[in-house]
């Protein structure tokens, strides 16, 4: 199937303020957010992105959208590069890829009604304003925001977080867009109401044939969400493959930790210690080599040396280890 | 296909900038302070309205006694109601007129503040960057003059009008409200809905006056109201030292008069006193409706 996105060699790197030493070194301190990513996201492929926090994940999703703009590399969206877009280009963009937020209480403008929210999209892409109610009506039917007549006139502070996160979609799905980036869309709701979003999202994207990726820390929600992961560390993919295949047999050890810190139902099972240890390194001052390196329990003297490249293990199932490529 | 019961979605057309209005003009009812100061401004305004039908006569005519005389220093009477001046000008005449100039200097100026410094403030705060830098040296440079030394030699190379007393003031003032403004919008800016907007295809000008502005809003109207009591205060001041317009009738005027012709080593508190009230009157009001709206913007600051 045809990439719908395709991200190469794609660098990110946020300057910091620099010290007086650093002025007169002429040095240029940089967190380097994302270290050359690259990867393709099928037409109707649902990828999830998976990391902790501070790998560089959330500016993926942010770059996907041009929200912001790579410092190197390459984004394009169904073969246009996303650099060159301007004007009627970008407004074009703008109706095809939306983006559904962490926090719905931020999300929303506090002092638009429900009804402006939503309509706000349609009117940003020049639809005529007789249509207006009908596609909002029809967006929230897609979210199964029933009895319509009791949201439309509220205020976001009036709304939980289930139906506000709703209304959130809704504006998303209002354009009829092809790619959704869903960058953690639970994580800020109670649990209770997590499983009925997380279905929403899924009966979505089957019936509107969606482009999705899920930015997530957690794996257990992935699973239940997409059929590929690509998992982070420091800015890069360490990790690509079937969702499947991930937890099942995770390659790489920082996989293989993420999936033993999953938690499983079940109390009496005895919990397996995590084989890493530590915590993430600073994004200005990464290691040498491989940048997991120094939480590895497999660590070796190439590591240190070698920034291990991601290459493909098995169909599909690309891994950046040293061990992997041994 | 299948017959649908559509809701009926009755049309709206509720804009927020009018709700931000509504609640401005709104909240003086909440809040005693601002309600006192609402009802002195309408005092004042109503004068000054009506400033003709209360004191017909020019108040710079030097008046005289039926025998001829010059109606120098005539005591507060039922003649005059609160005496004449030294030159045999009516007080009461120029306190009421006074309120014209008062006014008008207070608002236009306050006017002016609002809008250069919300504007400066908001396209600083969202741009950043070089024309973030540009704006914000300026203030500083704004900033740094001294006020009543910078108003004197502006009015000294211009003209010692009242507008040009108005534009000195608005000189020094935008800057306060463009910085508090400014860093307002720099977290605004940051919100999950503004990059929804952006998102959804809104043009930056659009982000700026439809999303950001009306949260700024009510921020320029506590800076506005502070505004009119500077004006007021620097016009009676410039006046009072002798380089305001003499061709118009001020409370700093009429100080100025009686310091000079010494009315408080003559016991003519009925020359000194009133004005001198009203400028305190006038001021006291605009920190009172600035402080309600401060309220108004800052939720927290609500007490019990």
């Amino acid at each position: 199937m045809a990439a719908l996105v395709q991200l190469r060699d794609v660098v990110k790197h946020f300057p910091v303020t620099r010290s007086l030493g650093e002025l007169v070194r002429g040095e240029h301190p940089a967190v380097r957010a994302l270290d050359g990513v690259s990867f393709d996201i099928g037409s109707g492929d649902a990828i999830a992105i998976v990391g902790e926090s501070g790998c560089g994940k959330t500016t993926l999703g942010r770059l996907m959208l041009k929200l912001t703009e790579p410092t190197t590399g390459t984004i394009a969206f169904d073969g246009t590069a996303l650099a060159g877009l301007a004007g009627e280009g970008l407004r074009g963009f703008r109706r095809q890829a939306q983006l559904v937020f962490q926090n719905p209480f931020d999300a929303l403008n506090p002092r638009f009604t429900i009804y402006r929210a939503v309509a706000e999209p349609l009117l940003n892409a020049g639809i005529d304003k007789a249509e207006h109610e009908d596609r909002v009506a029809a967006a929230f039917r897609r979210v199964h925001l029933a009895d319509l007549d009791r949201y439309l006139d509220k205020y976001p502070h009036q709304l939980s977080g289930g139906q506000l996160q709703r209304v959130v979609l809704a504006r998303a799905l209002v354009l009829a867009p092809r790619f959704l980036v869903a960058d953690e869309p639970v994580s800020m709701l109670d649990v209770s109401v997590r499983a009925g979003i997380l279905a929403l999202m899924r009966e979505v994207r089957d019936t509107m044939g969606l482009t999705a990726v899920y930015i997530s820390h957690d794996l257990a929600l992935v699973r239940y969400l997409c059929g590929r992961t690509l998992v982070m560390y420091l800015g890069r993919i360490v990790e690509d493959a079937p969702t499947d295949e991930i937890v099942r047999r995770p390659r790489h050890p920082y996989t293989q930790a993420l999936v033993a810190a999953v938690p499983v139902p079940d109390a009496d099972q005895p919990r397996v210690p995590l084989p890493i240890k530590g915590n993430v390194p600073d994004a200005r001052e990464p290691p040498s080599g491989c940048s997991f390196r120094d939480r590895c329990p497999h660590a070796m003297t190439r590591c240190a040396e070698v920034a291990p490249p991601l290459r493909e293990v098995a169909g599909g199932h690309r891994v950046a280890c040293h061990l992997e490529l041994a | 296909m299948a017959e649908r019961a559509e809701p009926a979605i009755p049309t709206r057309s509720s804009w927020s900038l009018l709700g931000v209005l509504r609640r401005i003009v709104a909240m003086p009812l909440h809040d005693p302070f601002a309600f006192t100061g609402l009802v002195i401004y309408v005092l004042f305004a109503l004068v000054a309205l009506f400033a003709d039908q209360l004191a017909p006569a020019d108040p710079l005519e030097i008046l005289f006694t039926k025998t001829g005389k010059l109606a120098a220093n005539v005591a507060p009477g039922a003649e005059f109601l609160l005496g004449t001046t030294n030159l045999g000008r009516d007080i009461y005449g120029e306190l009421v007129h006074g309120t014209r100039s008062a006014l008008a200097v207070g608002l236009s100026a306050a006017i002016i503040v609002a809008i250069v410094g919300t504007v400066v403030g908001l396209v600083a705060g969202y741009f950043g960057g070089t024309t973030d830098a540009i704006l914000m040296r300026i203030a500083d440079m704004a900033l740094s003059l001294p006020f009543l030394p910078f108003v004197i030699v502006l009015t000294g190379f211009l003209g010692a009008s009242t507008s040009n007393i108005v534009l000195a003031v608005a000189l020094l003032l935008w800057p306060n409200s463009a910085r508090v403004i400014r860093s307002q919008v720099l977290t605004l800016r940051e919100r999950a809905y503004v990059e929804a907007a952006r998102v959804t295809g809104a043009s930056q000008w659009r982000i700026l006056f439809v999303h950001i502005a009306p949260n700024i809003l009510p921020l320029s109207f506590v800076y506005a109201a502070i505004a009119i009591g500077w004006a007021i205060i620097t016009e009676a001041s410039v006046s009072f030292l002798g380089f305001g317009d003499s061709t118009s009738v001020s409370w700093g005027m009429m100080l100025q008069d009686a310091f000079s012709s010494q009315a408080l080593s003559r016991g003519q508190y009925a020359w000194f006193v009133p004005p001198g009230l009203c400028i305190i009157l006038v001021v006291v009001a605009g920190f009172f409706i600035s402080r309600g709206y401060e309220e108004v913007f800052m939720p927290r600051l609500r007490g019990r």
